[in-house]
C-alpha cells in the first residue's frame, strides 16, 4: 500500500533517470484504454444477464395455468370444483379465471383476433400465482387428478429451465470474457514493459555503476505504466460508459437493452476498471523489471 | 577497505592474470600503470564488484564480494567513487544532473545543490552545467566524470585514466583534487600510462605505483 502511494506521489528525479520511449507509452495507454472499453461491456452484458435471468425466476416461479377440460355441458361446475380445489391449497395466493376476452388475446396471435370463441370447445385457463412460500405443485397435481381428471397444471418449469440456463451461461460468459481481458492486460503490459527494460539496457548499466539499487531502477519503469495503463483505463471506461448510455432504451428481447446499463450499486464495477487496471499493470512491471534487472550485471 | 587475495580473471580461455594479490589501506595512494591491454580496467573494475573474481577472494570493506547479494553490490558502490575510462553518462540527463546521479538514486538529493555548484567550478564546468553530455568535449566529460565521482564523498576514489584528454594544466589540477581529497583521510587508486604525471606528483604525496604487466603485479621502485 505505501508502495503504491509513493508511486502515485513519485519522484521526478527518478522518473527523469529513465528516458521515456514514446511509441511504448502511447501504445500502452491505447492498449489499455481499449481493453477498459472492452470489459464495461462485458460487465454490463454480465450485470444484465444476471438481472433478467433473476426476473425470470421471480416472474416465472410464481405464475402458473391450470388448464381445465374443455367441455361446454359442465364448463361451470368444472371451474368452480377447480377454484375450490385451488383456494384450500396452502401457497396458493390467488386463483382466477381468466375472462373470454383475455383468453381471446392469448389465442389471436395464432388464430387472429375475430376467432369466434364462444363457438369453439376452448379449455378454460385459471391463473394460479404461488405466494412467496410456494406450493407442492406435485400435491397439487395429485388433487386436481382425483377431482378434475383432465385438469392440467403448467407451472412452466419446461421451457423456463432452459432459458434461465442460457441466461446464467451468458452471465458465466461474460465474467469469463473479463477475466480474459484481464490476462490479455497483464500480457501486453509485461511484453510493453520488457520492451522498454531492453530499450534502457545502457541506461539501467550506468545506474546501476553510480550504485542505483533495483528496486529504484525498477520503481521508475513500474510507476510509468502504472500511471499509463491506469489513464488508458479512465479514458475507455468513461467512452464504454457513454457508448452504453447511447443505448436506445427499448424493450426488444424481453428487455434485455433496457437491462442493458449500469444503475445503483453496479456503477461500482466500472469504476473499478481503472484501479484494477492500474493494480495489474503495477504488479506486472515490477515482476518483469526484477526479472530483468536480475539477469542484467 | 579493499583487498584482493590471489585473484584470478580472464575473458574466455585466456587468464589475464592469476593469483594476484593487492591491499588498499585506508588513506593511502595508489596508482596502476601498466601497458595498453595488460588489465587495469579489468582489476579496477573487480575492485568496485562489476566482475566477479574467478578465483581467489576480494573484500571490500571486509566483506567478501562474492557473498554480495545486488543490494549489496549497490550499497559497496555508494562508498566507492568511480570515474570510468568511457565515462558512462546518461546522455538524456544534463551535465550537472549526471554529476549528482549518485545522491539522486541513494535518495540523498537534498545534499546535491551546495556540493555540486562547488564541484562544477572546481572542474571548470560551470558554463556547461546544463548542457547534455554528448556536446562536451572528450576532456570535459572526464571532468564531470570526476566530479560525480566524488559528490558522495565516498571513502574509496577509483579512477580510469581521468586525465587521458585533459591538458597537463588542467590534469594537474583535477590530481591535486584527488591529492586533497586523500589528505582528508579518503582511500584513492587511479590508473594510468602517464609517467610524468606521476612523477610530478611525487613531491606532493606518498603514492605507490603499481605495475601491472605479463600477468605480473609489481611494485614498480624508484627507476620511475
Ligand atoms: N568485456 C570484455 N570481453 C572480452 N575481452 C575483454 C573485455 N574487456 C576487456 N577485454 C580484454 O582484456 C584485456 C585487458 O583489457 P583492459 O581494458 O583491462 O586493459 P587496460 O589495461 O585497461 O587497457 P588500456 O590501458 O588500453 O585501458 C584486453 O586485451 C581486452 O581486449
Ligand atoms: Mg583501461
Amino acid at each position: 500500500m505505501k508502495a503504491l502511494l509513493d508511486l502515485i506521489v513519485g519522484d521526478p528525479q527518478a522518473d527523469r533517470a529513465v528516458p521515456s520511449t514514446g511509441i511504448t507509452a502511447r501504445l500502452t495507454v491505447f492498449a489499455a484504454g481499449a481493453m477498459a472499453f472492452l470489459a464495461v461491456f462485458a460487465l454490463a452484458l454480465s450485470l444484465a444477464a444476471g438481472r433478467v435471468a433473476d426476473r425470470w425466476a421471480e416472474e416465472l416461479s410464481q405464475a402458473a395455468t391450470l388448464r381445465l377440460p374443455a367441455d361446454p355441458d359442465r364448463a361451470e361446475a368444472v371451474l368452480q370444483a377447480a377454484l375450490t380445489v385451488l383456494e384450500t391449497t396452502p401457497g396458493v395466493a390467488t386463483a382466477r379465471a381468466l375472462t373470454s376476452e383475455e383468453q381471446q388475446a392469448l389465442l389471436a396471435p395464432w388464430f387472429g383476433a375475430d376467432l369466434p370463441l364462444e363457438t369453439l370447445p376452448i379449455p378454460q385457463l385459471i391463473e394460479v400465482i404461488a405466494d412467496d412460500a410456494g406450493y407442492d405443485a406435485a400435491g397439487l397435481r395429485a388433487r386436481l387428478m382425483a377431482e378434475i381428471p383432465g385438469a392440467v397444471l403448467d407451472d412452466h418449469t419446461r421451457w423456463r429451465e432452459p432459458l434461465l440456463a442460457a441466461a446464467s451461461r451468458l452471465r458465466l460468459l461474460g465474467w469469463a470474457v473479463i477475466l480474459l481481458i484481464g490476462g490479455v492486460v497483464t500480457a501486453m503490459i509485461t511484453l510493453a514493459a520488457h520492451a522498454s527494460l531492453a530499450a534502457n539496457t545502457r541506461v539501467i548499466g550506468v545506474l546501476r555503476l553510480v550504485g542505483a539499487r533495483d528496486v529504484y531502477i525498477a520503481r521508475a519503469f513500474v510507476r510509468r505504466f502504472t500511471l499509463r495503463a491506469g489513464f488508458g483505463a479512465i479514458v475507455g471506461v468513461v467512452l464504454g460508459v457513454f457508448a452504453i448510455q447511447l443505448l436506445p432504451n427499448t424493450q426488444l428481447a424481453g428487455g434485455f437493452l433496457a437491462d442493458f446499463g449500469f444503475t445503483g450499486a453496479s456503477w461500482l464495477w466500472p469504476l473499478a476498471i481503472p484501479p484494477l487496471t492500474a493494480i495489474v499493470a503495477f504488479f506486472a512491471t515490477r515482476a518483469a523489471a526484477l526479472r530483468r534487472l536480475r539477469e542484467q550485471t | 577497505m579493499i583487498e584482493l587475495d590471489n585473484v584470478s580473471y580472464g575473458y574466455g580461455d585466456t587468464a589475464l592474470f592469476s593469483q594476484l594479490s593487492l591491499t588498499l589501506a585506508p588513506g593511502s595512494f595508489h596508482f596502476l600503470t601498466g601497458p595498453s591491454g595488460a588489465g587495469k580496467t579489468t582489476l579496477l573494475r573487480l575492485c568496485y564488484a562489476d566482475l566477479r573474481a574467478m578465483d581467489g577472494q576480494v573484500r571490500l570493506f571486509g566483506q567478501d564480494a562474492a557473498a554480495l547479494d545486488r543490494d549489496g553490490v549497490a550499497m559497496v558502490r555508494r562508498r566507492i567513487g568511480v570515474v570510468h575510462q568511457d565515462c558512462q553518462f546518461l546522455d538524456h540527463l544534463s551535465i550537472a544532473e549526471n554529476i549528482a546521479l549518485p545522491l539522486t538514486v541513494a535518495d540523498r538529493m537534498s545534499e546535491a545543490a551546495a556540493n555540486l555548484e562547488q564541484l562544477l567550478s572546481w572542474v571548470g564546468l560551470g558554463p556547461q552545467a546544463g548542457q547534455l553530455p554528448p556536446s562536451l568535449s572528450g576532456g570535459e566529460r572526464q571532468r564531470a566524470a570526476l566530479a560525480r565521482a566524488v559528490i558522495m564523498s565516498p571513502e574509496v576514489i577509483i579512477a580510469d585514466e581521468p586525465t587521458g584528454n585533459v591538458d597537463w594544466e588542467m590534469s594537474q589540477r583535477l590530481l591535486m583534487l584527488l591529492v586533497e581529497l586523500n589528505k582528508m583521510g579518503k582511500t584513492i587508486l587511479i590508473a594510468t600510462h602517464d609517467l610524468t604525471m606521476i612523477r610530478s606528483l611525487k613531491s606532493d604525496v606518498n603514492a605507490r605505483v603499481l605495475r601491472l604487466k605479463d600477468k605480473q603485479l609489481t611494485q614498480a621502485g624508484a627507476d620511475l
